[in-house]
């Protein structure tokens, strides 16, 4: 009976190589969604406009607007008054506005020799962009204050990601969803499809035992998703420059277990589906809304409502994110995330017996 | 021997009784045939002997093993053809009767010449995509696919359905072929004049079967004598006949209507009571297995 799994796995491969544009789609979405969260939307200070109010102009003033002048991240718009802060941030032509204190360098001094001392830089920053805002201010601290004794008198330290390069934190988030709608979508609707077309009358009246036929459907996906996985690994890496110090073998591991666990989840909505659409739909859904909202993947999990940070745990894609954003930017071993393997292996272990034990051999 | 055993089988969908007690057997090598409208059941009970659905009550065996205990068994032995196309739209030919052969465990050559008569027909076209064939080939080409593991019974399921009369004759003469290989054929139809083409028949409505014999003895079965009548006005036709005496029945029948009458009828007293008819014809038919199913639909 070898021979003949290897046929269905054929059979199964010429009905997604036949419909090419399904194909194209799955194999570009990786692609654009890396660039579009890459570089379009990102939560990056880029180009941030920032004016500056001093009323003396003291070598040390001097001193921290050019360090700002010359960084990447902003753009320095030039000396204005006190009374123009308001206008300069409404009209957008600032996006935030430095205020030096006066006697700024006496007391700046003093903050370098540990001495206490009131603030002396006020920050006026254009919160209209929460993230963007944030990082801004972050960063600006940290420029304006150079001198590393300085920076003690802030609490705000950016580990891993100074720079808080949004890629960095995407990619995971990606990775998770990708996976999930590649196996899970295209596999659910795949089984679903013989069910619609009434093929599956056929091939139930024979005497191979379905569960075959459904995992001869599952590998040409997860063929798929291993070479989806390698190209988000090489844009990654080379495209959007993310470190993945934690090694690639330790984050191919870890994905090829997640894309099992996917299989057998679109396997389980293929068990309760009926039309192709409805599984579609459930899959965009019931899978694709929680990996959005509740895998840490656009939303830190400990900002979430009380209720919605325990509902997080049964979504797999949490756990997955958890630990490729732990290997790929601090730089952590396989084993470091071992409890996050574990409860992905317990999860995939849990789909797998349930759909196998729902899926039936006769049509009800 | 009997190929098909059923005794009274019963099948519910919710409210809706699907089968109701039916019961029936098939000869080993025979070709029957249901026949009956739709909804009368039949793909139904094609679906409890292919062990696809359990069945609320009664037992069934195919080919000596029963429906519930032996299914696995019973999977490998027989061929099915699904009422609708059930085979891969965006493979071709060739590919899907492959695929079929490896579902079985067998390859194309060896059964090479059980299917070759019906297969050769569309050879010419096996590197088609089988979405894009005729609905005569997607006929033949699932014939070839459900005959590919030499099944001792073969269950086709309204096989002529959506298909031109002339690849339906053909179809027929296909069969015929089968059962001198000793093939068990169980085919259903919604069309009456394929009957004839049948050993025996069963003619079943509403999920019961109303009569069991071969096309001749069901024919034969028509105990009354029956009359074809056509006019000008066919709708006012049809009310008065309906009136006159000794009038059994009267029902639109094609281009003329069908009257069965009783022993006492007479052709000039029916004239006379119809009164002015025009372009009125009238004169002796032999029923058919319509008919037939008309009257014992009417029981």
């Amino acid at each position: 009976m070898k021979q003949n799994f290897g046929s269905f796995v054929k059979k199964e491969s010429l009905h997604i190589l036949r419909d090419r544009r399904t194909m194209l789609v799955v194999m570009l979405i990786p692609v654009v969604l890396m660039i579009l969260f890459g570089f379009a939307i990102s939560t990056e200070v880029n180009n941030v406009n920032v004016a500056v109010v001093a009323s003396e102009r003291t070598d040390g003033v001097h001193d921290a607007v050019e360090r700002l002048s010359q960084n990447d991240y902003f753009t320095f718009k030039g000396y204005i008054s006190q009374d123009e802060v308001d206008a300069y941030l409404r009209s957008g032509r600032a996006s935030a506005v430095v205020i030096f204190a006066t006697d700024y360098d006496r007391r700046a001094a003093q903050a370098v020799a540990g001495l206490p001392t009131k603030p002396i830089i006020q920050l006026v920053v254009d919160a209209s962009n929460v993230n963007t805002a944030g990082s801004a201010t972050a960063y600006l601290q940290n420029i304006l204050l150079g001198s590393a004794s300085a920076q003690s008198m802030f609490e705000t330290r950016m580990m891993f990601n100074p720079q808080m390069k949004s890629a960095y934190n995407f990619v995971p988030g990606i990775m998770g969803l990708i996976f999930i709608l590649v196996c899970a979508m295209m596999t659910s609707v795949s089984i679903v499809r013989e069910k619609e077309v009434g093929t599956i009358e056929v091939l139930l009246v024979s005497p191979v035992r379905p569960v075959k036929i459904i995992f001869a459907k599952m590998i040409p996906y997860f063929v798929i998703s291993c070479i989806v996985l390698v190209t988000i690994l090489l844009l990654a890496r080379y495209l959007l420059g993310v470190p993945m110090t934690g090694g690639v073998w330790g984050i191919f591991s870890l994905s090829l277990l997640y894309l099992v666990l996917s299989l057998s989840l679109g396997l389980l909505v293929s068990t309760i589906a009926r039309t192709q659409m409805a599984a579609l739909l459930i899959s965009a859904m019931v899978m694709m809304m929680p990996i959005l909202m509740l895998s840490g993947m656009l939303f830190p999990i400990e900002n979430l409502p009380k209720f919605f940070q325990v509902v997080s745990n049964i979504v797999p894609a949490r756990w997955y994110i958890d630990a490729v954003r732990k290997m790929m930017i601090q730089g952590l071993p396989l084993v470091a995330v071992w409890k996050n393997c574990a409860i992905l292996l317990g999860m995939t272990v849990v789909l797998l017996g349930v759909s196998l034990k729902k899926f039936n051999d006769k049509l009800e | 021997m009997v190929a098909i055993e059923v005794h009274n089988l019963s099948k519910c969908y919710g409210q809706v009784k699907a089968l109701d007690g039916v019961s029936f057997s098939v000869e080993r090598g025979e070709l029957f045939g249901l026949i009956g409208p739709d909804g009368a059941g039949k793909t139904t009970l094609f679906r409890l002997l292919t062990t696809l659905l359990n069945a609320d009550e009664g037992s069934a065996a195919v080919d000596g093993l029963d429906v519930a205990r032996d299914y696995l068994a019973i999977r490998s032995r027989v061929g099915y053809m699904p009422g609708r196309f059930s085979l891969y739209p965006d493979l071709s030919v060739e590919e899907n009767l492959n695929f079929f052969a490896a579902l079985f465990g067998v390859t194309v050559e060896e059964s090479y010449d059980l299917i070759a008569p019906i297969y050769k027909q569309i050879e010419p076209f096996r590197k088609r995509r089988a979405g894009k064939l005729s609905g005569g080939m997607k006929q033949k080409l699932a014939l070839s696919c459900a005959l590919i593991h030499r099944p001792s019974v073969l269950f086709l399921d309204e096989p002529t359905t959506g298909v031109d009369a002339v690849s339906r004759s053909e179809f027929w003469d296909m069969l015929s072929g089968l059962k001198e290989r000793e093939i068990t054929i169980l085919v259903s139809t919604p069309y009456m004049d394929e009957a004839s083409r049948c050993d025996r028949i069963a003619l079943c409505n509403e999920g019961r079967i109303l009569g069991i014999d071969t096309p001749e003895g069901i024919v034969r079965g028509f105990d009354r004598r029956l009359y074809g009548i056509r006019a000008k006005n066919m709708f006012a036709l049809l009310e008065r006949a309906r009136t006159a005496t000794d009038i059994v029945d009267c029902y639109p029948f094609g281009e003329r209507h069908h009257m069965v009458v009783d022993d006492g009828f007479d052709v000039e007293r029916f004239k006379a009571q119809l009164g002015d008819v025009e372009g009125l014809e009238i004169g002796g038919v032999e029923p058919t297995i319509e008919d037939i199913f008309i009257k014992l639909m009417k029981r």
